[in-house]
């Protein structure tokens, strides 16, 4: 955490309201996302007790599963459910626009341009916490294996259809979710506390409740009172106000209200059963209508308030006005979205139980470099997060204060104009150390050339960051700051004039950073035929991957 | 005691989650623990004889000083015996801070060659092949606590005088010995306790149990530090004022006043493990302890310790100027009301002539 987040959050307290940590919003918000606000039953994996799900705020679909350790009862609520995301999904899959890839022909080994489709837009899921991510993944994991009646007539508990397809797209947007920066699966906590700093722990933000209470509390209140509140207050059953967010449930709700609703239903179900006649059974069906309709209410007041607060988290965020680079991201996210929807109609199989070493390396340099690729751009679109780095010694703002010409040696000379910035900041600069501005949206490189009235030696000045001892040894400052004299290096254009605006001038304000601002991809993996056999490649392949779709075994009696 | 503080805990268990959770223990055990035993087996002990039939001693015994003896009877027979033996719910006896406290693991299984290992079984799923880390090593530090309650058995049990310590060096180096040497063991009983312990759970989404071996080296040395350093409770007890009283039957204030003369370091990580965490959150806020927010938080900021120290510095209202962690302060406070104001246009896009 940079020092100015804990000051922001040191504010928070002193003020009682959350502060801002962002001065524009850094994910995408679809227009039409689908939130879904699941709950499970304590204890056992992936058996759901129910879920809020939909696009419309005022008209949630609630799924209720009122024996979650009933297999038909929990294959009924993930085929609902699959009825109200795939089509979802499928009304996005259909708009595509023209976009080109490159990609290696097989018969030349040559990069070329290829024609392909891009979905216009991609459907965009959110759940309340990170927690709901996991679960999504879980949720995925434990259907995608899962085989219908048509795909094997002979499979002892066949899943109702689509369900093996909603499986493999959970997976999909709950990896995806694991990629830094893309929003196709979000979390609400973690955008909001993105977005603002609260004044109580990390830990603590986790709390959907307590998280908007900070950053939006009621107007006769503090932050740091409604937070409490929402975490801890009860009414006279011993009930939270406030649910947790999900999808675990509070153990009092379930000993007290939910325990006593499942065993009344469990009874008027085995009544039923024993029923002689059609009158006796047609009560007893009254009973188990009025039992279900129990447990369905107490799961709709569980989830309700989440569903809502999560719909007010949205309008809080969208707000704040969208920073440039997030329409790139979610670019981004439209192409995996793209692409896995061309993996499922090219029928290939699920996703497998674990990625070969060259899927997982190819996974984890993604990640990394979409790492790199969020940081330098939320600091490029939000002066708030660019101040961060400038603290740390990673970037620096100033005015120039004077501008030299001078030219390459060589042949054909090309400008190399000497900037002379005056700034406050302390960046970390190596002798020749390259910096970087945008300049129209593309970044404009210059070399550190020296201080000015410093001999102009490059000597590393160090940073605020973390040793703080910097501020005071840097030679060439004064009150004034220090004077940083750069030489530009590209964007000038061909001719021996640079290009009208492509050099700063006297008086410009200016920001360079030490980081780059567009990543490259790293080395390309070998072929799968030349990868070593330690890393998967052959012989490997003979071990076959059919086993690793084979459908989890499942338990006799229907205990989960 | 956090209820009549008025900051009652969070903590509790769903009924699901714990008829489940034994519901799972009973089928692992079931049959004499035979599935349980061939887990050991195929996971932890593969050289040894396959187990036939496993030995169940009886372990019921009056008073938890009762089951602490009968379990070390049972364990020193079937340490002789040199069969599969499984201990259902043996009670271990281990001193903190100058008390004994009881433990009582799932299980322990005694090898044929007379070594023990601890058992832990969770209800939470091993999903192709892996579970969720923090509750693995929630289960590993839980272990490693057993482990070190069993070497204390195990160096009792040693006809060696120097006892524990001897036990505890030879286990160690035994570690990375083959098994044949450790025949050579038996003349010299003190049972080697494994470091590495069983975990079983469930295997993905069915109720089949599934087993992993865990190494608890680590956890069992940090364990054991940790317990060789805390404070003892009688020294914590001489240095209350004459007649405090902890009963939650006191009065509110009273009791607060009780609580309070024990000192306590409140950080965010206490609300998921100690019950008395929202008290003393409650505390540490109204101090204005930085703590309350994060550990890390207190690393950053040097001397300053509280948020009004922090903030009043921050605006070069108070501390000194040539302390880097000040010098800093203000300049981040600086940066940041310059970012939020729009001030200068610094934005990378707003500048130059290029926009």
């Amino acid at each position: 955490m940079s020092l100015i987040t804990t000051l922001a959050r040191l504010e928070a307290v002193d003020t009682g309201r959350a502060q801002p940590l962002a001065t524009v919003r850094h994910r995408h918000l679809s227009d039409r996302p689908l939130v879904f606000v699941p709950l499970t039953t304590a204890g056992e994996a992936g058996a759901p007790l129910g879920a809020l799900v939909g696009t419309d705020r005022d008209a949630p679909r609630l799924l209720v599963v009122p024996q979650p350790r009933d297999r038909d009862l929990r294959f009924a609520f993930l085929a609902e459910l699959a009825d109200v995301v795939l089509p979802y999904i499928d009304s996005y899959a259909e708009d595509v626009e023209a976009a080109e890839r490159n990609e290696t022909d097989p018969e030349t080994g040559k990069r070329v341009k290829v024609e392909v489709e891009l979905c216009a837009d991609a459907p965009q899921l959110i759940v309340p916490s990170r927690a709901g991510i996991d679960f999504v993944r879980l949720l995925g994991r434990s259907m995608r294996f899962r085989r219908t009646a048509e795909q094997d007539p002979e499979t002892p508990h066949p899943a109702p259809p689509r369900v093996p397809l909603l499986g493999r797209w959970l997976t999909h947007y709950g990896e995806r979710a694991r990629v830094p920066g893309s929003s196709l699966l979000l979390a609400l906590t973690d955008v909001l506390s993105r977005h603002w700093a609260t004044g109580q722990s990390s830990l603590e933000d986790q709390h959907l409740g307590a998280l908007l209470a900070w950053i939006d509390p009621p107007d006769d209140e503090s932050g740091a009172e409604a937070a409490l509140r929402a975490e801890l207050q009860r009414d006279a059953k011993g009930q939270l106000v406030c649910p947790p967010a999900g999808p675990a449930t509070d153990p009092a709700f379930d000993n007290k209200l939910l325990a006593p609703a499942i065993e009344r239903y469990d009874r008027a179900r085995t009544a039923l059963a024993a029923a002689e006649d059609g009158i006796e059974a047609d009560d007893r069906l009254g009973e188990l209508t009025a039992a279900e309709r129990q447990i369905r209410d107490l799961v709709a007041s569980r989830t309700r308030p989440t569903w809502d607060a999560v719909w007010r988290g949205l309008d809080l965020l969208r707000a704040l006005p969208e920073g440039a680079h997030a329409t790139d991201r979610w670019t981004r996210d439209r192409w995996s979205f793209t692409g896995h929807r061309d993996r499922v109609l090219a029928g290939e199989p699920p996703q497998p139980r674990r990625d070969d070493a060259v899927t997982a390396a190819n996974k984890l340099a993604t990640r990394e470099r979409e790492q790199a690729r969020l940081e330098a751009q939320e600091a490029l679109d939000d002066p708030l997060v660019m101040a961060g780095r400038r603290l740390a010694g990673e970037a620096f703002a100033g005015e120039v204060t004077d501008v030299v010409m001078a030219y390459s040696e060589g042949k054909r000379p090309s400008p190399r104009p000497l900037v002379t910035v005056r700034t406050d900041d302390r960046p970390h600069l190596g002798e020749r150390a390259k910096v970087y501005r945008s300049l129209g949206g593309k970044p404009q490189a210059a070399e550190f050339v020296g201080y000015e009235g410093n001999g102009g030696n490059g000597e590393e000045q160090g940073g605020y960051g973390e040793e703080h001892g910097g501020y005071q040894s840097g030679g060439a400052l004064d009150d004034n700051g220090a004077l940083v004299v750069l030489r530009v290096v590209d964007k000038m254009g061909r001719g021996k004039e640079p290009e009208t605006g492509s050099v700063p001038e006297k008086g410009d304000l200016v920001c360079f950073t030490l980081f780059e601002h567009e990543q490259r991809g790293g080395a390309k993996l070998p072929d799968p035929e030349e990868t070593p056999w330690t890393h998967g490649g052959p012989p490997g392949e003979t071990e076959a991957t059919p086993q690793l779709h084979a459908p989890d075994a499942v338990t006799e009696e229907d205990v989960l | 005691m956090a209820s009549a503080l008025g900051s009652p805990s969070a903590f509790g268990q769903s009924q699901f989650a714990f008829m489940r959770g034994n519901a799972f223990e009973a089928r692992v055990k079931a049959d004499g623990g035979a599935e349980l035993l061939r887990l050991v087996h195929e996971k932890l002990d593969a050289r040894a004889e396959p187990p036939t039939s496993g030995v169940v001693p009886d372990l019921s015994a009056v008073g938890p000083e009762g089951r602490t003896a009968r379990t070390a009877l049972a364990l020193r027979e079937a340490t002789a015996a040199g069969v599969w033996t499984l201990l259902d719910h043996p009670l271990l006896a281990l001193e903190v801070a100058g008390s004994p406290a009881f433990l009582e693991p799932d299980a322990v299984v005694v090898h044929p060659d007379g070594s023990w290992t601890v058992v832990e079984i969770k209800s939470f799923p091993m999903l192709d092949g892996s579970a969720d880390a923090a509750k693995v090593g929630a289960a590993a530090r839980q272990s490693a606590v057993y482990v070190l309650a069993l070497e204390r058995v195990a160096a009792r049990l040693g006809a060696e005088p120097e006892g524990r310590a001897g036990a505890e060096g030879r286990s160690a180096k035994e570690d990375s010995a083959e098994p044949e040497g450790r025949h050579a063991q038996d003349s010299a009983p003190a049972p080697k306790v494994r470091h590495t312990v069983l975990l079983v759970c469930p295997k993905d989404f069915s109720n089949l149990p599934t087993a992993s071996a865990v190494d608890i080296r680590k956890q069992r040395s940090v364990t054991r530090r940790q317990l060789d350093r805390l404070t003892r409770i009688e020294d914590i007890a001489d240095a209350l004022p004459e007649g405090t009283c902890f009963s939650p039957d006191l009065p509110t204030p009273d009791l607060t006043v009780a609580v309070e003369s024990v000192p306590a370091t409140y950080a965010p990580e206490c609300l998921s493990a100690c019950e008395l965490a929202f008290h003393c959150r409650d505390r540490s806020r109204a101090e204005g302890a930085v703590t309350s927010l994060g550990r890390s938080l207190r690393a950053e900021l040097g001397g300053l310790t509280t948020v009004a120290d922090v903030l009043s510095a921050s605006r070069g209202e108070s501390g000194d100027p040539t302390d880097p962690a000040v010098a800093a302060l203000r300049r981040a406070a600086e940066l940041r009301a310059e970012a939020l104001s729009g001030g200068p246009a610094l934005h990378p896009e707003a500048s130059g002539h290029a926009t």
